[in-house]
């Protein structure tokens, strides 16, 4: 009796260990939604290494559009519908639903080193000193163009040109016959196309998107000066159809050999200077971004990060994969993996300090200087009330960044002028401001 | 010019007409399969590259990013499913409407025609949040449910213009011979509309298949059909067009090949009813 017992007792405890080690092993799975950028495309191959240092932990992807990302993370986390675990947001949703509590802190503790992030991207995704969104890679802007065509013309291109000078050189290089336009530069309407381009050019020519009442400014000089100059210029030494051309297509046409200029994102720079894609990789130089009047928000500032939503089920596995893909350990391991050249850039300064690194990447300095030289909390000559170098953090944004993109495109296109545009696009935001009550 | 000639030249021109109609449509398939096999450089060259050394590297990127047939079984499982649940609701309703019109019939009908001219997007959020609510998110039978409802009224008008032509006198005959109406359906109505149920099913097949906007709004991973896949290869920064290509192509041979062999049935139902 007693034997029998000890076995029961054994049984029940051997029984009782097992379930607590399958339990303990039980799968949890985290939902990644994601866009289709290079960069993310290799996390998503190099997730089965998270995934055997995590042995617990699934991770399934969702790639989506851009256009369709941001509405359907934006539907999940408004409606905590808990579908995704971790989702890839930008530095204009970051302080604005960290502001909402929609998205969890990112936890910076322990061998993280959230100091080693560069402070304006780190700046750019916080909300009242917390980071809501951990930066997978960041971007700001600067001038790519093609030496032996400016040499050719007896021109050159420096740091932080004027506007002025960037025109004549166009002018020089511009020679439609030969399939070769001066410069290329974002067309397309959309707060995150033309609009992105447009007001840090605006910006440095003195121009704010509103006062410190919020009144929309798209009336003034500087906004005329700015856009008037943009139109011109494109008209005179863009490509044809430059107001339906958006980073997409002038990367197209820069990779072609057909821009003299392209003045965009500085993530460009590995796809221009990359033989297997580009025609003209062995010609590309680089410069910081023109200026007018100020240097200030001349060029702009973007990180693509990732955001763990609050109503998430699984948080600390969300936690952990946030952790590791933007950690200086991933970046080692693509440097490891797919060579120096391809690893995310503009989020850690560690990056930066590495020598393999500096010799892979021929655009390194630029991008950096770039990304170091924009601060969203101080991007306009005259004081403004809003965070953001190429948008102004506010939810209404988006629809007024839009509208805007739209006259200005419109403008570009010939069917209607510069003032009639900016008059139909302040009167669009005097709208939207007001009936979000911000007067 | 005799009147043979002109019956001649007649027939040459419709039939120059037809094939550069045909032509015009075919086109973007054509381009779309002839891009998957370019690399990323030729997709977007200007002018166009219309020889060169094809590529099955696209589709080796596809295969290996992402799980094709998971996709496709989805695409199957929400297109049929919702096929078959849609065919259900409207042999009844179209043969009651057809058979047994009532003062109202019309103005239903039209009532339903009249639900496809909302725009989708009008019923986005209380959809979406009616699917959180019962757990149905990124799950294929909202997708069947939804996809159902979407194409219940063509396929409930496409019925009823067929049904309507149908002799009544058959029916009376069976009833004569102490038919019920279940056997009148089964037994009579639907053998005699084999082709306009098939071709009815096989539109509704199609447009299901190639539905974009639910597909893409209400799953993530779990149920995702080929559509959200195909939406997966858009990228902002990078080119993209020969992988999008690629799995476009890839989304679109199913449908393709299965519309190829019931194409007979396909051009039949287009020409039933009203027209006929």
């Amino acid at each position: 009796m007693k034997r029998l017992t000890k076995n029961t007792l054994a049984y029940a405890v051997s029984i009782t260990a097992a379930m607590s080690a399958a339990s303990s092993f039980a799968e949890t799975q985290i939902t990644v939604a994601t866009v289709n950028n290079g960069h993310m495309i290799e996390m998503q191959k190099l997730t089965p290494q998270f995934e055997k240092a995590n042995p617990g932990i699934k991770v399934k992807w969702v790639t989506l559009e851009e256009g369709v990302l941001r509405q359907n993370v934006t539907q999940d986390i408004a409606n905590k519908s808990g579908l995704y675990d971790v989702m890839t947001i930008g530095m204009y949703e970051a302080p604005i639903w960290g502001e909402r509590g929609w998205l969890q802190a990112v936890d910076t503790s322990g061998n993280y080193d959230a100091n080693d992030i560069l402070p304006s991207i780190r700046g750019g995704l916080s909300y009242k000193g917390t980071m809501y969104a951990a930066p997978f890679y960041g971007e700001s802007s600067m001038v790519m163009y093609r030496k032996d065509l400016v040499k050719a013309a007896g021109m050159e291109i420096n740091d932080r040109d004027s506007w002025e000078h960037i025109r004549d050189v166009a002018a020089a290089v511009n020679d439609p016959s030969k399939g070769i336009y001066g410069i290329c530069l974002r067309g397309k309407a959309g707060w995150g196309d033309n609009m992105a381009f447009m007001t840090a050019m605006a910006n440095s020519f003195g121009a704010r998107w509103f006062d410190e009442n919020w009144k929309p400014q798209l009336e003034t000089k500087e906004w005329k000066d700015a856009v008037t100059f943009y139109v011109d210029l494109l008209t005179k030494y863009g490509p044809p159809g430059s107001s339906s051309n958006s980073f997409n297509e002038s990367l197209a046409l820069f990779n072609e050999g057909k821009c003299g200029m392209w003045i965009d994102a500085t993530i460009a720079a590995s796809f221009v200077t990359d033989p297997k894609q580009s025609k003209v990789a062995d010609q590309v130089g680089f410069a910081q971004s023109p200026i007018s009047v100020t240097e200030k928000g001349a060029n702009w500032l973007w990180a693509w990060a990732l955001g763990i939503p609050a109503a998430t089920k699984n948080a600390d596995a969300a936690q952990k994969f946030v952790r590791w893909a933007t950690s200086k350990e991933y970046i080692q391991l693509v440097g490891n993996t797919n060579g120096w050249a391809a690893v995310p850039t503009g989020t850690r300064a560690s990056t930066y300090q590495n020598p393999k690194f500096q010799k892979a990447a021929v655009f390194a300095e630029a991008e950096l200087k770039a990304i170091n030289s924009a601060n969203p909390n101080d991007s306009t000559l005259k004081p403004s009330p809003y965070v953001g170098v190429q948008f102004a953090a506010i939810p209404e944004f988006q629809a007024i960044g839009t509208t805007a993109g739209q006259m200005i495109s419109g403008a570009l296109a010939g069917s209607m002028t510069v003032d009639q545009a900016l008059k139909s696009a302040n009167k669009s935001a005097d709208r939207q401001m007001r009936q979000a009550g911000y007067y | 010019m005799t009147l043979n000639q002109q019956r001649k030249l007649k027939t040459i021109l419709t039939g120059l007409f037809a094939w550069t109609i045909a032509l015009v449509l075919f086109f973007p398939i054509f381009w779309m399969f002839i891009t998957s096999f370019k690399t990323e450089l030729q997709a977007i060259s200007i002018p166009p590259t219309l020889f060169f050394e094809p590529t099955l590297e696209n589709f080796e990127i596809v295969q290996e990013r992402s799980d094709y047939i998971h996709h496709a079984w989805n695409s199957v499982v929400t297109s049929f499913g919702a096929t078959i649940l849609a065919l259900i609701i409207a042999i009844p309703a179209a043969y009651s409407m057809a058979f047994f019109p009532g003062k109202r019939t019309k103005d239903i009908l039209l009532w339903m025609l009249s639900t496809k001219m909302l725009p989708a997007v009008g019923v986005l959020v209380p959809i979406y949040i009616l699917c959180r609510d019962y757990g149905l998110l990124d799950s294929r039978t909202a997708l069947v449910i939804i996809f159902t409802l979407m194409n219940l009224p063509i396929v409930v008008w496409m019925l009823f213009s067929y049904f309507k032509d149908l002799p009544k006198e058959i029916l009376e005959a069976a009833r004569m011979d102490g038919a019920t109406p279940w056997d009148e359906v089964v037994k009579v109505v639907m053998p005699l509309s084999v082709g306009a149920i098939s071709s009815t099913a096989l539109l509704s097949i199609v447009l299901c298949w190639n539905e974009a906007f639910w597909s893409l709004n209400l799953t993530a991973s779990e149920a995702a059909p080929l559509t959200a896949m195909i939406a997966s290869y858009s990228s902002p920064e990078g080119l993209f067009w020969a992988k999008l290509s690629a799995a476009s192509t890839l989304a679109c041979a199913p449908i393709v090949i299965f519309g190829w062999f019931c194409q007979k049935q396909l051009v039949q139902g287009l020409t039933f009813g009203a027209v006929k």
